[in-house]
C-alpha cells in the first residue's frame, strides 16, 4: 500500500468538549477520569486511522461512542482539540474557510440519520442545492438533480417536498444530494437508523447496488452491529470515545481484540460473516482431490456442500487458482458447534 | 408543608425565618403609622433624584450637539415617502405615484383571495367581508388611514427586527444587551413610546408610524433569535456540506429553516401594530383610532360601536392570515402551464381586472359615500339608549356601591401606607421566595419609583392594577373551570380568548363607558374585562394539561368529581395559573395607563399631560415606574411559579 492510496488519515485525533478544551495537555495515557475533574468530556480520545481509496470504513459504537462526533471530525464540521486530520495529504485543520469549502463543494457528500433536508425546498431543489451553493448554472444543475433523483428511484417525486414524503424516499433524497456533487468521499451518519426495520433493509439493499455502481472512499456510521457486517470492508468499533479494534468484519468475528468487541459478536451468526478462505491451510504440496468450492463464499451459503462433502480437506478456488485447503471439521464445528 | 424526613437544607430555614423577620418589621411600621416621622410615611421631598431632568439633559444632548435630530429626520423622511405612496394607494391623498385611490372593491377581492390562499374559503369570506363591511359603512377612509400606516410600519419593523435577531444570535455581548432593555420595552406602556416621538419627529401620521415602528420591534427580535436557534443541527451541517459560505448558509439554510417563528413574530408585530396605531390617534394620526376617541368622548356610542366592529374585524383578519401564513406548509403543485400553476394568481389578477371595470361602470363600486353608507349608528344609539336607562338602576346601584365602599375605601388605604412598611414589605415577599437576590431585584425596582418622587400617583395605580385583577380573578377562575369540563367546551373558551386578546385594548373601553360612562368604576371594568382573558386561558391550560395518567390514578383511589378538582387538578393547575395572573398583571398595567384619558389620577394621568407638553424626563420616569412595577410583579409571581412546578416536577 503506497501513501497515495490513503484518502482519509487521522493520528491521535481527541476531540473534547467542557470549559478550556483547547488548554488541556492530552496524551495517549490521559483518562476520562482526568478529563471529568476538570469539567471535560472526550467525545473522541485518540484516534488513529486510515482510510485507503475506494475502501468502505464502518465505524461501530453504541450511543455516545462518539463515532458521530468521529465522523464530524473527518468532515471538519468539528475541529479536532488535538491531533491531525488529512485528506488526501492534506491537513484539513489547516484549512482556510474558502479552502474547506471548495473541499465539500468538489469532494464530500454527507448522508444524516434525520436527513437534514431543507423544508422549503422540493426534493429536486434540495439535490440541486450543494450545485446551486457552487454556482453551477441552473439548467445543468437541474439536469443533474433529475438524474440523481432517478438513480435512488425517485423519480416523478422532483416536485415534492420532504414533509410530502416518507422517511425512506427523504432519506432517498438525502443520499441523491449526498451525491450530487460526484464526491470521491461519501460520509454516511447512522442514515439507516432513523427507518424502520423493513425499509431499513430495502435501503441497505439499494445501498450496495450504489456502492458497487459508483467506486467511493465511504465511511458509514451505524450503531447496528449486524448493519455494519452486512456492508463493511473493514470495521471500527468504538467504546467512549476510543476505537477497540479496526478490522475486517471476518477478524472482528473470529479474533474479538477485547471483551467488549467481544460481546457483540456472541450474539453474532458467524457463519454469515467467515468466508471459506478464512478456515484456509496452505496447499503446501498436498494433493487436491474432487471438486473445489468457491473460497469467497460464506460458510452459511456452502453449508449444504460442506455437510454433504467427505473429505477432511476441501479444496478452495479463487479466481480460478486454488487458494487453499478447507479444514472441513473446523468448518464443521463453526456450522453445528463444537462436537461434544 | 414539611417533610419530617427529608432534612431540609439550612438556608431554605433560614430563607423562612429572615422573610418572617422582614415581614413583621414591615407589620409594626403599618400598625405603629400613626406615629412614626414623616420620613418613614413618604420619602423627604430632598431626596428625591430629579431622574426627569437628567433624562432631559441626555435627550437634549443627543438632539442638539450629537446631531441625532438630522438623524431621525433623515429616517422619518423615508418613512413619509413611503407613507405618501401608500396614502394615495389606498386612500387617494394627492401625493406621488398620484394612482390611487385603488377602489374599493378591488382591495376586497384581494383580501379575500389572499385569505382564500392562505386559509381557505372561511378565511377568504372572513377577510373579503371585512372589507365589504368598512366600505358598505362608510369607513373605507379611516379604515385605509390606519392600513396605510400598518402597510408601512410592518415591514420595517421586521427588518430592523430580524436584523437586530440575527445580532443577537451572532454575538453574546448583543444579546446579553438586548435582553434586558426588551424585557422593559416590552412593559412599557404605549404612552412612554410616544413622548419622545413627538419630541423628535413632531405629531401626524409620521410619528404616528414611527412609533408604530419602535413599539413592534421586540417581538421580531425574540421570535427571530428564537427561531434561528431552534434550527435543527443537521440543517445547518447539511448545509456546510453542501459546500455554503456563510451568507448562503444564513440566507439559504438558516432563515428559510426558522421560517414559521420569523412569521409568528410577523403576526406579533402586524398585531402589535395594530394596537399601537389605533393608541397613535393620542398624537395626531388620523384613521379610526382618533374617530373611536373623538366619538367616546361625545359618548356617541352607535358610531363607536360600528368603529369597534370595523377594529375587532380588521384585527381578526390580520390575525388569522398572518398565523395561517406562518402554519402554512408548503405543497407540490403539478401542471405544464403558466395558469395551471399559478392558478390563484391568475383569478386574483382576473378579479381585480373585473373590480377595477366595476368601479370604472359605476363610482358606488369605487367609492362609498357618507350619504350612501349603511350605518346603523342611530337605531344602535337607540337601543342601547333603552337598554341602558333600563338597567340604569343596576349599574347606578353597582356604581355607587364600589364607589364607595370598594374603591375609595382601598384608595384610601393604599394612599395610607407608609412607603418604608411598603418597601419592607416588597423585600420581605421577594426574601420568601428567592432569597435575598429576590429581596434586592424587588428593592431595585420599588426604590427607584419612591426616589422619583411619583409614589403617590403609584399606588393609585398599584390599587387599581390590585382591584381589577383581584376581580379579574373572582370572574375568571371560575370560568376556566367550567371550560375546562371538556374537550370541545375548553377549546371553544380557547379560541374566544384568543381573539379577545388580539383586539387592541383600546376596544374593550368602548362598551364600559356606554355602561358606566366616564368615571373610576369604567375604569375598574375596563381593566377587569382584560385582565380577565389571561386568567380564563391560563386556568383552561393548566387543568388540560395535567397528565391523564394522574387523573385516572386519582378517580381509581374512588375520588368523586369534587374531590379530583379541590385535591388533584387544582393544587397541579395553580403554577400555570400563576403564569396567568403574571400575564393578567402585565395586561392591567397597560390598560390602567391606556384608561386614562377616561379619567383617572394615576401615572397614566400624569403620563398623559406629558404627552401634552412633550415632557420627555417625565413621560420616561412614569414609563419606567410602570414598566418597574410589572417587573416586580413579574418576577416575583414567576419564580414563585417556576420553583412550585419544580418541586410539583412539572414543566
Amino acid at each position: 500500500m503506497t501513501a497515495s492510496d490513503v484518502v482519509i488519515s487521522c493520528k491521535n485525533v481527541w476531540k473534547v468538549f467542557g470549559d478550556r478544551p483547547e488548554r488541556l495537555q492530552l496524551t495517549p495515557q490521559t483518562t476520562m477520569d482526568e478529563l471529568r475533574a476538570t469539567n471535560h468530556i472526550a467525545a473522541v480520545r485518540d484516534v488513529s486511522l486510515e482510510i485507503r481509496r475506494g475502501e468502505m470504513l464502518v465505524v461501530m459504537g453504541l450511543s455516545g461512542s462518539g463515532k458521530s462526533t468521529l465522523v464530524r471530525c473527518l468532515a471538519r464540521l468539528l475541529d479536532v482539540t488535538s491531533g491531525e486530520v488529512t485528506v488526501e495529504g492534506r491537513d484539513i485543520g489547516k484549512l482556510s474557510e474558502p479552502e474547506l469549502i471548495e473541499l465539500r463543494r468538489r469532494k464530500m457528500g454527507m448522508v444524516f440519520q434525520s436527513f437534514g433536508l431543507l423544508p422549503h425546498r422540493t426534493a429536486l431543489e434540495n439535490v440541486a442545492f450543494p450545485l446551486e451553493m457552487r454556482g453551477q448554472d441552473r439548467s445543468s444543475r437541474i439536469a443533474r438533480a433529475r438524474d440523481m433523483l432517478a438513480l435512488v428511484g425517485l423519480k416523478g417525486r422532483e416536485g415534492y417536498f420532504p414533509r410530502e414524503l416518507s422517511g425512506g424516499q427523504q432519506q432517498r433524497v438525502g443520499i441523491a444530494r449526498s451525491l450530487a456533487v460526484e464526491p470521491d468521499i461519501w460520509f454516511l451518519d447512522e442514515p439507516f437508523s432513523a427507518l424502520d426495520p423493513l425499509i431499513r433493509r430495502e435501503m441497505q439493499d439499494e445501498f450496495l447496488r450504489l456502492k458497487g455502481m459508483l467506486a467511493k472512499t465511504i465511511v458509514f456510521i451505524t450503531h447496528d452491529f449486524d448493519e455494519a457486517l452486512r456492508l463493511a470492508d473493514r470495521i471500527a468499533i468504538m467504546k467512549d470515545g476510543a476505537v477497540e479494534q479496526i478490522d475486517t468484519p471476518e477478524r472482528i468475528v473470529m479474533a474479538p481484540a477485547t471483551p467488549y468487541v467481544a460481546k457483540f459478536t456472541e450474539a453474532i451468526d458467524r457463519t454469515r460473516v467467515v468466508h471459506a478462505l478464512a478456515l484456509a491451510q496452505p496447499v503446501e504440496g498436498r494433493a487436491i482431490e474432487g471438486e473445489p468450492l468457491p473460497a469467497n463464499e460464506t460458510l452459511h451459503a456452502l453449508a449444504r456442500r460442506i455437510i454433504g462433502d467427505s473429505r477432511a480437506l476441501i479444496p478452495l478456488v479463487d479466481q480460478g487458482r486454488i487458494a487453499g485447503l478447507l479444514d472441513r471439521k473446523a468448518a464443521l464445528d463453526l456450522l453445528l458447534g463444537p462436537a461434544a | 408543608m414539611m417533610t419530617a424526613t427529608l432534612p431540609q437544607p439550612p438556608f431554605r430555614l433560614d430563607q423562612k425565618r429572615v422573610a418572617q423577620a422582614i415581614l413583621l418589621a414591615a407589620l409594626v411600621l403599618v400598625l405603629s403609622r400613626n406615629v412614626l416621622p414623616a420620613y418613614l410615611l413618604r420619602l423627604p421631598e430632598s431626596l428625591v433624584l430629579p431622574f426627569a431632568d437628567w433624562i432631559n439633559a441626555v435627550f437634549d444632548f443627543a438632539r442638539d450637539d450629537l446631531g441625532l435630530m438630522a438623524f431621525t429626520r433623515a429616517f422619518s423622511d423615508v418613512v413619509e415617502f413611503c407613507l405618501d405612496v401608500t396614502a394615495n394607494l389606498l386612500y387617494g391623498k394627492s401625493r406621488w405615484p398620484q394612482l390611487g385611490p385603488i377602489p374599493w372593491v378591488v382591495i376586497a377581492a384581494t383580501a379575500g383571495m389572499a385569505g382564500y390562499a392562505l386559509g381557505g374559503l372561511r378565511l377568504a369570506v372572513l377577510a373579503g367581508g371585512t372589507f365589504v363591511w368598512i366600505a358598505v359603512m362608510g369607513q373605507w377612509k379611516w379604515a385605509m388611514e390606519t392600513l396605510s400606516v400598518i402597510v408601512v410600519a410592518v415591514p420595517f419593523a421586521v427588518v430592523f427586527g430580524l436584523l437586530m435577531g440575527i445580532l443577537a444570535w451572532r454575538y453574546r455581548l448583543a444579546e446579553r444587551i438586548l435582553n434586558p432593555v426588551l424585557n422593559i420595552a416590552q412593559s412599557l406602556p404605549h404612552f412612554a413610546y410616544m413622548i419622545p416621538v413627538v419630541v423628535f419627529i413632531g405629531v401626524g401620521p409620521k410619528a404616528g408610524a414611527i412609533v408604530t415602528i419602535i413599539f413592534s420591534v421586540p417581538p421580531m427580535i425574540r421570535m427571530s433569535l428564537l427561531g434561528l436557534r431552534a434550527v435543527s443541527p443537521e440543517i445547518i451541517e447539511s448545509g456546510k456540506m453542501s459546500g455554503t459560505t456563510r451568507w448562503q448558509l444564513m440566507t439559504r439554510v438558516r432563515l428559510p429553516a426558522a421560517r414559521t417563528e420569523i412569521l409568528i413574530g410577523v403576526n406579533q408585530v402586524i398585531m402589535q401594530s395594530l394596537a399601537m396605531v389605533v393608541l397613535a390617534s393620542f398624537i395626531g394620526m388620523p384613521g379610526l383610532g382618533q374617530k373611536l376617541l373623538q366619538l367616546l368622548q361625545a359618548l356617541r356610542i352607535g358610531l363607536s360601536v360600528e368603529i369597534g366592529i370595523t377594529i375587532v374585524l380588521l384585527a381578526i383578519v390580520l390575525d388569522r392570515m398572518s398565523k395561517a401564513w406562518a402554519m402554512k406548509q408548503p405543497e407540490h403543485v403539478e401542471g405544464a402551464t403558466w395558469v395551471q400553476r399559478h392558478r390563484l394568481l391568475a383569478i386574483w389578477l382576473g378579479l381585480v381586472a373585473l373590480g377595477f371595470v366595476m368601479a370604472w361602470l359605476h363610482p358606488y363600486f369605487a367609492e362609498v359615500e357618507r350619504k350612501q353608507a349603511l350605518s346603523m349608528a342611530d337605531p344602535i344609539d337607540f337601543v342601547v339608549g333603552g337598554f341602558i336607562d333600563l338597567i340604569d338602576p343596576v349599574t347606578d346601584w353597582l356604581r355607587w356601591f364600589l364607589i364607595t365602599w370598594v374603591l375609595i375605601p382601598l384608595r384610601d388605604a393604599f394612599l395610607w401606607l407608609p412607603t418604608s412598611a411598603v418597601l419592607l414589605a416588597l423585600a420581605g415577599i421577594g426574601w420568601r421566595i428567592g432569597g435575598w437576590r429576590s429581596a434586592l431585584v424587588c428593592l431595585a425596582f420599588a426604590l427607584p419609583i419612591a426616589l422619583s418622587g411619583w409614589w403617590d400617583r403609584a399606588m393609585i395605580t398599584a390599587y387599581t392594577v390590585f382591584v381589577s385583577v383581584a376581580l379579574a380573578l373572582l370572574i375568571g377562575v371560575p370560568l376556566g373551570l367550567i371550560g375546562a369540563a371538556n374537550e370541545t367546551r375548553a377549546r371553544r373558551f380557547l379560541l374566544v380568548c384568543d381573539t379577545a386578546q388580539t383586539f387592541p385594548s383600546f376596544i374593550y373601553l368602548i362598551p364600559v363607558v356606554m355602561l358606566f360612562g366616564v368615571n373610576d368604576v369604567a375604569v375598574v371594568a375596563a381593566v377587569m374585562v382584560f385582565a380577565t382573558v389571561p386568567i380564563v386561558r391560563y386556568t383552561i391550560e393548566g387543568l388540560r394539561n395535567i397528565p391523564p395518567e394522574i387523573v385516572e390514578s386519582a378517580q381509581m383511589s374512588g375520588a368523586s368529581r369534587g374531590q379530583l378538582l379541590r385535591h388533584v387538578k387544582v393544587p397541579l393547575a395553580i403554577p400555570t395559573l400563576v403564569v396567568g395572573a403574571n400575564q393578567s398583571i402585565m395586561f392591567a398595567l397597560f390598560m390602567v395607563i391606556i384608561a386614562a384619558f377616561i379619567g383617572t389620577q394615576d401615572l397614566g394621568q400624569e403620563m398623559q399631560r406629558a404627552l401634552s407638553s412633550t415632557d420627555v424626563g417625565k413621560g420616561l420616569v412614569l414609563g419606567f415606574a410602570v414598566a418597574f412595577m410589572g417587573l416586580l410583579a413579574d418576577h416575583l409571581l414567576l419564580k414563585w411559579a417556576r420553583g412550585k412546578g419544580a418541586t410539583l416536577g412539572s414543566r
